[in-house]
């Protein structure tokens, strides 16, 4: 059976899909890139979501399969002239896929602290794989100076160096993939998994092979980051190691923790408010001199949510929701 | 390349995996006693080396900075663990991640605060420069002999500590059951907080020790935290004798990796824990489960 939200939260999420398709006519570039930004790691945390609060692997190299599309699409470009979206995307998309195969065979074989250290360790080794060596531009990155294009036989349907094809793209790309993990997650696929992360055990004594159904929710959990990462080389318009940093894996397990572990949506209102976050925080006239320090005032951020938001911003809204209904009735 | 200078490559990689083993087995003891993972221990080690840039400044030496680096970093983890690591006992891995995780933007951006972005470097002490000569154009570095020496000792310190003496033996009892200990009258709070206080205070000496010979920079802390991570790993978690090899092995094959893999050296030793992760999921001294 397919989960989807109480109706009040779905709702009022059609609500913020209505909000943010209008936004583009205001035409502000700022804004436009920054809540494409959004999207594209909505999408990110999504993905994660999806392995930690579905699956129970807690990933600390998640940023590995983000930061390798991004680089696939950098170098599998040409020079002069602008790929066409139809092959890039699901050769960029397979990249992270087969990377989230070789990585998860050797990861999934261990078990939680395990798990999170060796995620890690993997994923820092992608790092400085492109961070030490002359790929792409080594340490300082690179620019993808030709945004992909969509062309079905010579007609050029859409142009990602537009930033509103971009934008929608990137909104439609969000709701779909929400779409289809719910259906993975309501397949028997996805009982199994969702087994797993309550109790591994029993699910070995029923006869399921967990480390291939583990592996499978790593691999596709590693390509639809991937798709992020994507979308996200597309917005910035250029790829660095920092993509693939423990840094960028940190924030996205941030942004599922505060949106709501084993919501879906919520880590997408998690990717929204953590970047609003560091907007608010970075912006002088909102926060004085302390915008120097912004990173201090994130890492306050961080502690607090992680200490006293219990189920993040998605946990609350389902627990509120919950409570007027029985008050209701 | 001749044995000589193999032999120099050998005692360097081993130096390396002494001062790896100081920060390791802090991270492995808070986990197997306390169930923590800390993501925030490479930030001592940084910590410990910004002190020794300091404190070697404003006292004039390396030695004082020692001896007022420890009871600093000390007192430092003992408030850490009162005020904010307590939080993370009842909770589970991903909050753990997370908390150390907002720990480390604040150590960085205080870091940059207080030291700013420039690297430093620390002077070796007078009595320990020059180097002793192993044949008419090698030799080989005293302070990095004293390095090494000293990481020896504070191992040897650990065993016996925790093997012979009373506070050992709580130590591991608290390791298998706490609430068992506690109901034995033994003060398990106060075992926590000094655990994690001499795990801090170990990673400070080692970036204390490490500042002479490495360069002091800003994202050293992170660097070696993960280097860590493949120690405890291909150790086993709560192993210190895992951390012991751990470190050994790591410390050499990276200098090693160096010499004859350059083009790769940044890569071998996550070969050499994705080779353990085949044979040994659970470390070579861990805990099969």
């Amino acid at each position: 059976m397919i989960v989807l939200p109480p109706r009040p939260i779905l709702i009022a999420l059609a609500l913020m899909v209505v909000a943010f398709a209008l936004i583009p006519m205001t035409g502000d570039k700022y804004w436009i890139k920054l809540i494409t930004r959004m999207f594209a790691l909505g999408i990110f945390a999504m993905s994660l979501d999806f392995l930690v609060g579905y699956t129970g692997l807690v990933s600390f190299g998640h940023a590995a399969f983000f930061g390798i599309a991004g680089y696939t699409l950098h170098l599998i470009s040409p020079e002069n002239q602008a790929p066409n979206l139809a092959w890039v995307l699901p050769v960029s998309v397979f990249a992270s896929a087969i990377m989230a195969l070789l990585i998860g065979a050797l990861s999934v074989r261990t078990h939680g602290i395990y798990f999170i250290m060796v995620t890690l360790a993997f994923a820092q080794m992608l790092f400085f794989l492109f961070h030490d060596s002359n790929i792409a531009g080594g340490s300082d990155g690179a620019f993808i100076y030709n945004k992909p294009v969509f062309t079905i036989l010579n007609w050029t349907v859409f142009d990602l160096g537009n930033r509103y094809a971009l934008y929608f793209l990137s909104l439609l790309s969000m709701m779909t993939l929400y779409l289809l993990l719910t259906v993975v997650l309501a397949s028997p696929f996805g009982a199994v998994i969702q087994g797993i992360k309550v109790n591994e055990h029993r699910m070995r004594a029923l006869g399921y092979n967990t480390y291939y159904y583990k592996l499978i929710s790593f691999v596709i959990a590693g390509a639809i980051g991937g798709y992020a990462g994507f979308l996200f080389a597309c917005i910035d318009g250029f790829v660095s190691p920092e993509l693939l940093g423990w840094r960028e894996s940190g924030l996205a397990l941030v942004m599922v923790i505060l949106g709501g572990v084993g919501t879906l949506f919520g880590p997408v209102l998690g990717a929204i408010t953590l970047l609003g976050a560091e907007e608010i925080f970075r912006d002088r006239s909102l926060v004085g001199p302390l915008a120097n320090y912004w990173q201090v005032l994130m890492g306050v951020f961080v502690i607090i949510v992680v200490l006293f938001l219990r189920g993040g911003l998605g946990g609350q809204l389902l627990q509120f929701v919950r409570r007027k209904k029985e008050q209701g009735l | 390349m001749d044995w000589l200078s193999l032999i120099i490559q050998i005692l360097n990689g081993i130096q390396y995996g002494l001062l790896l083993f100081l920060i390791a087995s802090g991270l492995t003891i808070v986990f197997g006693i306390m169930g923590i993972i800390n993501l925030a221990h490479g930030s001592f080690y940084m910590i410990g080396a910004y002190l020794a840039f300091t404190l070697s400044q404003l006292t004039g030496g390396l030695f004082t900075a020692i001896a007022l680096g420890i009871p600093l970093t000390l007192a430092f983890g003992f408030l850490l663990e009162r005020f904010v690591i307590r939080q993370l006992y009842h909770r589970d891995h991903l909050q753990q991640v997370l908390l150390t995780f907002g720990l480390i933007l604040i150590f960085n951006e205080l870091q940059q605060i207080l030291w700013g972005g420039e690297p430093k470097s620390v002077p070796v002490p007078e009595i320990l420069q020059g180097a002793v000569a192993l044949s008419d154009t090698l030799s080989y570095p005293i302070y990095r002999l004293f390095l090494s020496g000293v990481c020896l000792a504070m191992a040897a310190t650990m065993y016996v500590v925790i093997r012979y003496t009373r506070i050992g033996m709580q130590i591991r009892a608290s390791s298998s059951n706490q609430n068992m200990l506690n109901a034995l009258g033994v003060n398990v709070r106060l075992i926590n907080s000094l655990v994690f206080a001499c795990g801090v205070a170990l990673a400070g000496v080692a970036g204390i020790l490490a500042a002479p010979v490495e360069t002091v920079y800003p994202g050293m802390g992170e660097q070696i935290l993960i280097v860590s991570f493949v120690v405890v790993v291909i150790g086993g978690i709560g192993s210190i004798r895992g951390a012991f090899f751990g470190a050994l092995l790591i410390g050499v094959t990276d200098v090693l990796g160096q010499v004859f893999l350059p083009s790769a050296a940044s890569i071998v030793i996550y070969g050499v824990m994705a080779f353990v992760l085949l044979i040994r999921p659970s470390g070579l001294f861990g805990r099969s489960e």
